[in-house]
């Protein structure tokens, strides 16, 4: 069953978001994995902070990178990270 | 494209494991350590280690497994982790939970510990202590409430064999009771111990099946819950019962890094027995030495090195060939096909091994000991 997006989605506690310089992107680290992150992947997680919205989380990577309609991408991402466990 | 090989291309140890001793309290039939490992001596200092960490850490490591044997046997372990922390690793300990007290999970957590994985033979106190030939079950209990209590994501690791497959539905009422996050049902390898004790933990095909049909219940019973704290099971294939091999290692010297604790450094953890390896030892050696240009770790890389079954497959990218130590020990010979493979010549005998394995369970189960260890190896 798929639930609802969290208003404010906010990365799980039991995921580390880290920068890895050898491998030159970020990765999400949990027991007995990692998951290598494509750049945008780590942007929006970078920003589920519980703090801010999906739209406060659109607005800014549309005003950083100087583009449109990312709301999709951002969606979809989300979703992703909903269903396995990185988001809370 | 069939036929034309690849040449090795060398990517980064992004799992290291620290197999900081092999002394362990349990007796296990199933244990994958090696079974001469009451003749390996000479366990790496704390100094050794840390460099160890560091060499590995800066050619791309990422997690590290802390294991052994039990590594709560090593008193250094805390320091190790509060320096493996420090370079930033993700520090998993993989232990028995015998030496676990309540002051250590303490020293663990203040040091940074990320994550700890707990292993329990059974759902049932006898047959967990039978395995294990100690008085272990009750104390599990208390460890798994103790990684609860640091708010620690558990993994609960239970290797399966006939002994135990009956129970798997309360194996995994266990692993929710106790909160796991993960449960990982680990058909026994047979390696070390448990190629040792292989008649003795085979099941039948029935029995995985059953087995098998438990834990797809129980997943599609948790999905179909919308809240509540999900358990993920994972189900390790028992490899002798499929037709393909697993893609061991994700490939030789491809991501992961094993040290034994003698220092030894080995594309998995099992090559200690592989012949024609020259194994590198890190207190010789630079980790990027071994890693790049090491006879051992180059051993296998790519497909130059396979038989014509495997080299001329097209499925040598995703299993790359199987298991070497399960070539060597099934067909002699370390660069066959893995005979799990139904297109190995030698396919026939793991048949035969799971065939067999009933009428042959009259010979003694061997516990592993050092006494066991010496027996099977006498000294050189």
């Amino acid at each position: 069953m798929t639930a609802a997006l969290p208003e404010r989605p906010k990365l799980s506690r039991r995921f580390r978001l880290q920068y890895e310089e050898a491998q030159n992107r970020w990765v999400l680290l949990y027991p007995e994995g990692m998951v290598q992150l494509n750049d945008s992947a780590a942007e929006i997680l970078k920003r589920c902070d519980g703090e801010r919205s999906l739209s406060d989380i659109v607005g800014e990577l549309e005003q950083v990178f100087n583009a449109e309609g990312l709301a999709p991408q951002v969606q979809a991402l989300l979703e992703e990270g909903q269903r396995r466990g990185w988001i809370d | 494209m069939a036929g034309s090989t690849d040449p090795p291309t060398v990517g980064q140890p992004l799992w290291l494991l620290a197999e900081l001793t092999y002394k362990c309290p349990l007796h296990c039939v199933f244990c994958y350590n090696p079974t001469q490992h009451a003749h390996i001596h000479d366990e790496m200092s704390t100094a050794q280690w840390v460099d160890v960490m560091q060499q590995a850490r800066k050619l791309g490591a990422a997690q590290l497994g802390f294991s052994g044997g039990e590594p709560l046997l090593r008193d250094d372990l805390e320091e190790l982790v509060q320096e493996a922390h420090a370079m930033g690793y993700y520090t998993n300990l993989i232990t028995s939970g015998v030496g676990l007290t309540p002051a250590r999970a303490q020293k663990l957590k203040d040091a940074g510990l990320d994550h700890v994985q707990l292993s329990f033979q059974d759902s049932t106190k006898e047959l967990n202590d039978f395995l294990s030939h100690t008085k272990t079950f009750e104390l599990k209990q208390r460890v798994a409430k103790l990684i609860k209590a640091h708010d620690w994501p558990m993994v609960m690791n239970c290797v399966l064999h006939r002994h135990n497959l009956p129970h798997v539905r309360k194996i995994i009422e266990m692993a929710v009771a106790l909160e796991a996050e993960y449960l990982e049902l680990a058909n026994t390898q047979y390696y070390g111990w448990a190629w040792v004790n292989r008649d003795h933990l085979m099941p039948t095909r029935e029995e995985l099946q059953v087995a098998e049909a438990e834990v797809n219940a129980f997943r599609a019973e948790q999905d179909a819950q919308s809240s509540g704290q999900k358990c993920r099971v994972l189900f390790v294939v028992p490899d002798y019962f499929e037709e393909r091999p697993k893609a061991c290692m994700n490939g030789w010297g491809a991501v992961f890094l094993s040290i034994a604790p003698d220092g030894l450094a080995m594309p998995c953890h099992n090559a200690r027995d592989l012949p024609g390896l020259q194994l590198p030892n890190v207190k010789d050696t630079p980790i990027a030495e071994i890693w790049q240009r090491s006879n051992a770790f180059n051993a296998y890389r790519g497909d130059s090195w396979m038989k014509p079954t495997c080299r001329t497959c097209d499925e040598r990218h995703k299993d790359f060939g199987g298991c070497r130590c399960q070539a060597f020990l099934i067909t002699g010979d370390a660069t066959e096909t893995d005979p799990v493979c139904s297109k190995s010549a030698h396919h026939h005998k793991v048949v035969q091994v799971v065939k067999n394995a009933p009428a042959r369970r009259n010979i003694p189960i061997v516990f592993r000991s050092d006494a066991e260890s010496r027996a099977l190896h006498p000294a050189p």
